[in-house]
């Protein structure tokens, strides 16, 4: 072991990394006192600890690649070979009966541009990462939704909204601040009783208004309606049906708008 | 009631930033992420629940960075671009320049040293976790890490230390 009085560039990164044992640290700490060579080295370190984490951090704001969500699936729920299976024949029922609930839709669907799609594949990517989280799927609870709702309305600059969709049987849980791609975005979740989630992910942006019309995406098992709303962009998320999600979208949007 | 299965989604932006902290190229880096996604996957049964899944993880992504590595013989460090940060820009330029001159700094240290570094510095491991993942000795650790901080200021040009070599 190394000599008391020696203290070694190992003890000056301990230090800074605040893994000095306790017998050590009162000595590293008077050395580091008394030299300003070493105290320049902690100060050094510490900037370069920080300015690392600070250049990567964004890399964990990025949206995530579909191609790496797609390799998750296989290690996803047991039952979602089973819910693959059961969609596929509920798509079957859908061909004929989905004409309905389409020709229902007075906003006809319309296929989104690129632009648009990447809006909508944000929007899953979103709820891919969130909705799956157990202990932190929100910022801000629902308990504070005042403040929930005036934070987020503050962050992306437009008055918000948190609907009630309790009607449909979903309660709001929370909410967070997300960045979209060129804009900070919101993100409501809402849970029902057997514990699914949707969330309804909003974003401003003056750069292209398009006509108000649903538009749809699957990621996954996830189903996203968006639309734009003046400056407002909109999208609902979740592993429901369609025509589940176009419910719930059609609730969001009446109260938007009433 | 059962624990709730520990979901690898949410685990994915940090095993992309590891990868883009190893690897200079975002596709490159993401590339690894998948492989390290889908070698997880397939042993999962040998990970021991209650244990750090994603130090789980980040094992798997060291062997198969080191392997590809030795396969392919490319030196990382050698890529042009550092293209670290795909797609948004930051606001200012000269931003832009500091945080790209400490990557580039980190990408010109040897494997071994920018592993620790950023184990330890970035990921907030203790180093005993990062010894575990590595498979090295504590003060190996210590000692890889002490010389990868000391070359990166030297690169950074925050000054040398009375002493300190470097080429």
């Amino acid at each position: 072991m190394t000599a008391p009085e020696l203290v070694t560039s190992e003890d000056i990164n301990a230090y800074v990394d605040g893994e000095l044992p306790d017998e050590r640290r009162a000595e590293v700490v008077a050395w580091i006192a008394a030299n300003s060579d070493a105290a320049s080295t902690v100060a050094a370190y510490r900037a370069q600890r920080q300015a690392l984490k600070d250049a990567l951090e964004p890399i964990l704001r990025e949206p995530v690649p579909a191609r790496l969500l797609a390799a998750t699936q296989r290690q996803r729920r047991p039952f979602q070979n089973w819910a693959r299976q059961a969609a596929a024949a509920v798509l079957l029922l859908a061909i004929g009966s989905g004409a309905g609930w389409y020709a229902a839709n007075q906003r006809r669907p319309v296929a989104p541009t690129a632009e648009e799609r990447g809006f909508g594949e944000r929007a899953a990517v979103a709820h891919f990462v969130y909705a799956p989280e157990v202990r932190h799927p929100v910022e801000v609870t629902a308990d504070d939704q005042a403040h929930l709702v005036a934070w987020l309305s503050k962050r992306l600059g437009t008055k918000l909204k948190a609907p009630v969709l309790v009607p449909a049987g979903f309660e709001l849980v929370g909410g967070r601040l997300l960045p979209d791609a060129h804009s900070p975005a919101a993100q409501f979740m809402y849970q029902d009783a057997q514990g699914r989630r949707i969330t309804l992910y909003v974003r401003v942006d003056d750069a292209h208004i398009s006509e108000t019309a649903f538009r749809w995406i699957k990621e996954g098992q996830v189903e996203v309606c968006f639309w734009m709303d003046g400056t407002v962009g909109y999208a609902l998320a979740g592993e429901l049906e369609r025509k589940d999600i176009y419910r719930l979208a059609k609730l969001v949007y009446q109260q938007i708008n009433g | 009631m059962a624990q709730p299965e520990p979901d690898i989604v949410v685990l994915i932006p940090r095993l992309r930033r590891y990868a883009r902290a190893l690897t200079a190229n975002a596709d490159l880096a993401d590339d690894l992420v998948q492989d390290c996604l889908a070698r997880g996957l397939s042993k999962m049964h040998l990970w021991r629940r209650g244990t750090d899944l994603r130090a789980w993880l980040f094992t798997i992504m060291h062997n198969l960075n080191v392997n590809n590595a030795r396969r392919n013989r490319i030196r990382p460090d050698n890529q042009a671009e550092p293209d670290w940060r795909s797609g948004s820009q930051p606001a200012g330029q000269d931003e832009v320049v500091e945080l790209r001159s400490i990557v580039t700094a980190l990408r010109q240290l040897p494997e071994e040293q920018r592993a620790v570094v950023v184990l330890v510095g970035i990921e907030e491991m203790s180093y005993r976790e990062a010894a575990d993942i590595l498979a090295i000795p504590v003060g190996t650790v210590m000692s890889r890490l002490a010389r990868g901080r000391e070359r990166l200021r030297q690169l950074t040009g925050q000054g040398d230390r009375r002493g300190a070599t470097g080429p």
